[in-house]
């Protein structure tokens, strides 16, 4: 009830959010102007139309996860509605798991709008319902809960720029840590190894989460690859979640 | 009667800046407040009034010292549900509308359908703001926030409320509701604790007194033990006479045109005072004894004059 009533007020803010806007209209032109490219391409045009089409989604659901996700808990304690809201029965970790819930919520919405857009255009073009193009599009949208709880854990103790540039710092290096991989097989047994090998296991790997290339190509996606994708996803939230109302419950309002 | 609050050498120091600095905020703060008692909490601007209070919500965690309400920690679900607390200067989502933040925070309590309509009802006409029910908080006055705040404090009917400067920002007929809401508090047989620079309305509705100066309360006790009823002097305002005349029996004070402002420290000279007025056809225009008031004490405690 409680966590529901924080959502439900997180929910309302960020569709007031004039950048969630803004965004979404980005998405939607980038969307809509996979189809121009798309005409500007020889053969494989639908192609075209669902790589820029389901990159749009993912980049501009980051954009809008971190930049409202980074400023939500700084912003109630900036303007001290924090103050109201703890000394009422509420748990430090209610709190942050109501804001959490309140993004996954706006974010879904967007995310849905986006994909409607996204799924007419194709419709347009094929005359077929893509309902592949839906598999990538929940990891897209898992990706984007996990950015949204590492918005959230910045966002509990710094301020809205720099939790937006380690926040993008985070996707970035979680689609890059994958290369460390390949490092680690090209490199002899020893200490280095051993160390980019805890490298690799600390940091992110997003691309657990990227099934474009398989959605785009109609290639078979095994569940050995799309489960373990779906529960890594769920537990790195869940660790995230757990750091951010760890370092909320010890900090002081001052 | 039971202790609605007992804070117990409450210390807090806070390190901040790029270079952390230690800077002792709260040194050893005791002080019980009893059940259905009126407690003004009073100090100079950054005496430490504010930091006690975010102790006793559990927003600052205290280095030392245990803090109490009802007999239960004070971070305590329980101790939580019988509490209000209305925040100085308050702030609250201005995108809502009056009634739609009542709803909220009566959520955070977990009233059901019922209650909350009835509650949100009753408590906008209890602050005046029944007809502002449908208007968004971003077009609300600095005193009607302060007033929609005081109803949020209520919503869950405590018995306990922590006002901080309850009354800034109010006009003077905006203080006096505000007063005559915290009196009605008290019949109810709740709890006030609440700070405020305004000490002649402090000495207006309150029990008890705590005087906080530099993290350190300085003097605290029932408001008739700490101020005396003895006569500090008397002022009388005449016509018709020079100040000089006066020379020797008290000080005079200011001079508006005719009337003059004199001020006797000694009993026995206002009678004297009143015999030279009348011996030379002058006229009293007021005369007034003043007592030993809250500002006073307070003046005193803080500067040590």
């Amino acid at each position: 009830m409680k966590i529901r009533a924080i959502a439900g007020i997180t929910f309302k803010e960020a569709k007031r959010d004039r950048i969630l806007y803004l965004l979404f209209f980005f998405a939607a032109v980038g969307i809509i102007a996979s189809r121009v490219l798309a005409i500007l391409t020889v053969g494989e045009q639908i192609k075209i139309i669902k790589d820029v089409g389901l990159a749009s989604i993912s980049v501009f659901g980051v954009l809008m996860a971190v930049l409202i996700g980074t400023g939500l808990v700084y912003k109630e304690i900036d303007k001290k509605t924090i103050f109201t809201l703890l000394s009422k029965p509420l748990h430090r970790a209610q709190f942050i798991l109501g804001k959490f819930l309140g993004l996954v919520l706006t974010l879904f919405v967007m995310t849905l709008c986006m994909t409607a857009i996204f799924l007419t255009l194709l419709y347009l073009h094929t005359q077929r319902f893509e309902g592949a193009m839906l598999v990538a599009i929940g990891y897209i949208f898992l990706e984007l809960v996990l950015i949204t709880a590492v918005a959230i854990l910045f966002s509990t103790f710094s301020t809205p720029i720099l939790s937006s540039l380690f926040s993008l710092a985070f996707y970035l290096i979680g689609h890059l840590s994958w290369g460390l991989e390949l490092i680690i097989q090209k490199m002899r047994p020893g200490a280095g190894r051993t160390l980019v090998r805890v490298l690799y296991t600390a940091l992110p790997d997003l691309e657990n989460f990227n099934f474009k290339t398989e959605v785009v190509h109609g290639l078979p996606i095994p569940s050995a690859i799309y489960i373990p994708s779906l529960f890594y996803g769920l537990f790195y939230t869940a660790f995230i979640l757990g750091l951010a109302i760890l370092i909320f419950r010890r900090r002081d309002f001052i | 009667m039971a202790e609605a609050i007992r804070i117990e050498n409450l210390r807090k120091t806070f390190r901040l800046g790029f270079i952390p600095k230690p800077r002792e905020i709260l040194k050893g703060i005791s002080l019980t407040v009893q059940e259905g008692e009126i407690f003004g909490y009073l100090g100079p601007n950054g005496a430490g009034k504010t930091t006690t209070i975010k102790c006793l919500l559990g927003l600052i965690y205290p280095d030392a010292g245990s803090i109490g309400i009802f007999g239960q920690s004070h971070l305590s679900p329980r101790a939580r549900q019988s509490l209000g607390f209305l925040p100085e200067n308050p702030y609250f989502y201005d995108y809502l509308t009056a009634s739609e933040f009542l709803a909220f925070t009566a959520d955070l309590f977990g009233l059901s359908r019922d209650e909350k309509e009835e509650r949100i009802g009753r408590l906008l006409e209890l602050v005046g703001l029944d007809r502002a029910r449908e208007l968004q908080l971003r077009k609300f006055s600095r005193g009607m926030l302060q007033r929609i705040g005081l109803a949020q404090a209520l919503i869950n009917d405590p018995k306990l409320v922590i006002l901080d400067e309850p009354l800034g920002g109010m006009d003077p007929l905006g203080r006096k509701e505000i007063r005559d809401i915290i009196v009605r508090f008290k019949k109810e047989g709740k709890t006030v604790f609440f700070t405020s620079h305004i000490l002649q309305d402090i000495e207006m509705i309150c029990d008890h007194v705590a005087i906080i100066v530099g993290g350190r309360i300085v003097k605290q006790g029932a408001l008739q033990n700490l101020v005396s009823e003895k006569v500090l002097f008397t002022e009388v305002v005449l016509s018709g006479l020079p100040a000089e005349s006066f020379r020797g029996l008290g000080e005079s004070f200011s001079a508006k045109g005719d009337r003059l402002l004199l001020r006797v420290f000694e009993e026995d000279k206002v009678e004297e005072v009143l015999a030279l007025v009348h011996e030379r056809k002058g006229r009293v225009l007021s005369l007034s004894p003043r007592t030993e008031t809250l500002e006073d004490i307070f003046v005193e405690t803080v500067t040590g004059r």
